[in-house]
């Protein structure tokens, strides 16, 4: 049989999904062993036990000086900022994507400015944030908004000009005003597709986040890998990493779930 | 009752003249057919009709007065694809008509009068064959289903004027067959000028009241960019044989088809439902 019509069922599907994730831990322990039997106070590749030990002081113990569980206290910091800075970009989007792709007027005005904006590096643009807005929250939210929302504009006009000319024609024929077709035909339309773009946009959120924390914070995943790194803490810092990784995938899982769940027609209407 | 006069219309792209010298007259309650090689202009002349493109000369009247510069709810359209909005349920596809006309906000309908918009989508949903399918997404419908669908949905509104865009073209035979019978019958039945156009000349006689052929009389490379498709009324066997015919005579299908006198349809349709329940 060829190659090409090899098809792994679901047992065989999962099982060859696990397979890299193992040869990676397995990479892991081989070289951490390696370099532990040479010295056993090596940083830069701890065991597993040393880094179960860390998460245990860091997620299941208050911090001696403040009294907090500092993973937990930097997972609600960060995911804070992150979920209101996404939902600001999400509802810009919608609004200015939707006014740039259904009215020539409004794609005629905006469209050019935010074809070059998008191009602007946003993390050129965080000094400039940190000094005019300080060094608090309000800089990193808004850096997290500049470098996800050109993009989400961008998409959600694109995804607005694909709806086919008919529907529109054939909306106005049963009498619908430029409002009601936005509300009604358009909207309804460009919300999975957004669910989509979101899922794109989570990592570059992830990483304006990270930046900016690592700049200026006091709290958050981001300031803290920042903080342990003087340390050389590798036992604290590739946990965290995981765990980070983990929140994207699992936000990233929830968004396709939304997807599915919320509109039972999508599938069907991009498979056509 | 409805008439459609295109009074000397040209249009034209930049220098390209795709239509000349449209001279017709479309009379009330006709069933217009309009055939034609692909790129002829046919559908130009279709979206004219819509209010999607303009006349670069001449005017189209409906009814008397010029034609409204975009679409609108007093022609209805069904095009030969996308049609149907896929996120609404076959059922909310019939009612959005309603709903855009009484809720300018929020373009949605609750309580009694969404009752009420149901109720006549059910009956409009009946009408054309789709009981049983009100809570379907139209993706789960066959192509004829969705075709039916976008027939119901475009007479929602109850317009004067019905312009079909090669509406069966994708359709299997007996398919396309079924679906004939529902649009003459509909055609029968409403006050209603249908334009249709086809690319199946048997189409376009046996639905038509009156046929029109597009054709661009000058067809070398070098004329095709200054010269645009002309009128041609034709019979089926002048429409085989003649190529490159310019020009314009009105013709009629023989036997002459007039559509039947207009019956009350609220009445018929209370008691086509009676008849359903009892």
């Amino acid at each position: 049989m060829r190659l090409l019509n090899l098809k792994p069922d679901r047992t065989w599907s999962f099982a060859l999904a696990l397979l890299p994730f193992l040869a990676l831990l397995i990479a892991y322990t081989m070289g951490s062993a390696i370099r532990l039997a040479e010295n056993p106070n090596d940083k830069l590749l701890p065991g597993f036990n040393s880094m179960v030990e860390a998460v245990k002081h860091y997620a299941l113990q208050p911090d001696a000086r403040s009294g907090i569980y500092l993973m937990w206290n930097d997972t609600a910091s960060s995911m804070t900022l992150l979920l209101s800075a996404l939902a600001i970009s999400i509802l810009i989007a919608l609004v200015f994507g939707i006014m740039i792709g259904l009215l020539p007027v409004m794609g005629a005005t905006f469209g050019p400015v935010v074809a070059v904006m998008s191009m602007v590096p946003p993390l050129a643009l965080l000094p400039i944030l940190f000094i005019i807005m300080g060094l608090g929250d309000a800089a990193k939210i808004t850096l997290i908004v500049i470098g996800t929302t050109l993009k989400l504009i961008r998409d959600v006009a694109l995804r607005v000009g694909d709806l086919p000319r008919e529907q529109l024609i054939k909306a106005q024929t049963l009498g619908a005003s430029t409002w009601q077709i936005g509300l009604r035909v358009v909207l309804p339309q460009i919300l999975p597709r957004l669910i989509d773009a979101v899922r794109l946009e989570i990592g570059p959120a992830w990483l304006f986040l990270i930046a900016a924390e690592a700049i200026a914070a006091d709290s958050g995943l981001g300031y803290r890998i920042f903080l342990v790194r003087r340390y050389l803490a590798m036992d604290v810092i590739i946990p965290y990493v995981i765990w980070i990784t983990l929140l994207a995938f699992l936000m990233d899982l929830a968004l396709r779930l939304l997807q599915r769940r919320a509109f039972p027609w999508f599938a069907g209407a991009r498979a056509a | 009752m409805t008439g459609i006069v295109f009074d000397k219309v040209w249009k034209e792209y930049g220098s390209h003249v795709v239509l000349e010298r449209i001279d017709l007259d479309i009379a009330p309650r006709s069933f217009v057919a309009l055939v034609g090689p692909s790129g002829c202009g046919k559908t130009t002349f279709l979206r004219m009709l819509l209010g999607e493109e303009k006349p670069t000369r001449g005017k189209i009247l409906v009814g008397g007065a010029p034609l409204k510069a975009e679409p609108d709810s007093d022609r209805g359209v069904v095009f030969q694809r996308y049609s149907v909005f896929p996120h609404l349920t076959v059922l909310a596809n019939v009612m959005v008509g309603r709903e855009f006309q009484q809720s300018p906000f929020l373009g949605k309908l609750f309580g009694r009068r969404r009752r009420e918009a149901a109720d006549e989508a059910h009956k409009l949903l009946e009408a054309v064959g789709l009981k049983g399918h009100e809570d379907k997404y139209p993706t789960a419908l066959s192509g004829g289903m969705q075709q039916r669908l976008a027939l119901a949905q475009a007479l929602n509104r109850k317009p004067k004027i019905l312009l079909l865009d090669e509406p069966f073209g994708a359709l299997d035979p007996g398919i396309r067959a079924d679906i004939h019978v529902l649009i003459r019958k509909i055609w029968n039945e409403n006050d209603l000028t249908v334009v249709m156009v086809t690319h199946d000349l048997s189409e376009a006689f046996r639905l038509g009241s009156r046929v029109i052929a597009f054709e661009r009389p000058r067809n070398r490379p070098e004329e095709l960019e200054r010269y645009g498709a002309t009128l041609d009324d034709l019979s089926l066997a002048e429409a085989m044989s003649k190529a490159g015919a310019s020009i314009t005579r009105d013709f009629e299908v023989w036997p002459k088809k007039v559509a039947g006198p207009l019956p009350d349809i609220a009445k018929q349709l209370d008691q086509t439902s009676g008849e359903a329940r009892s």
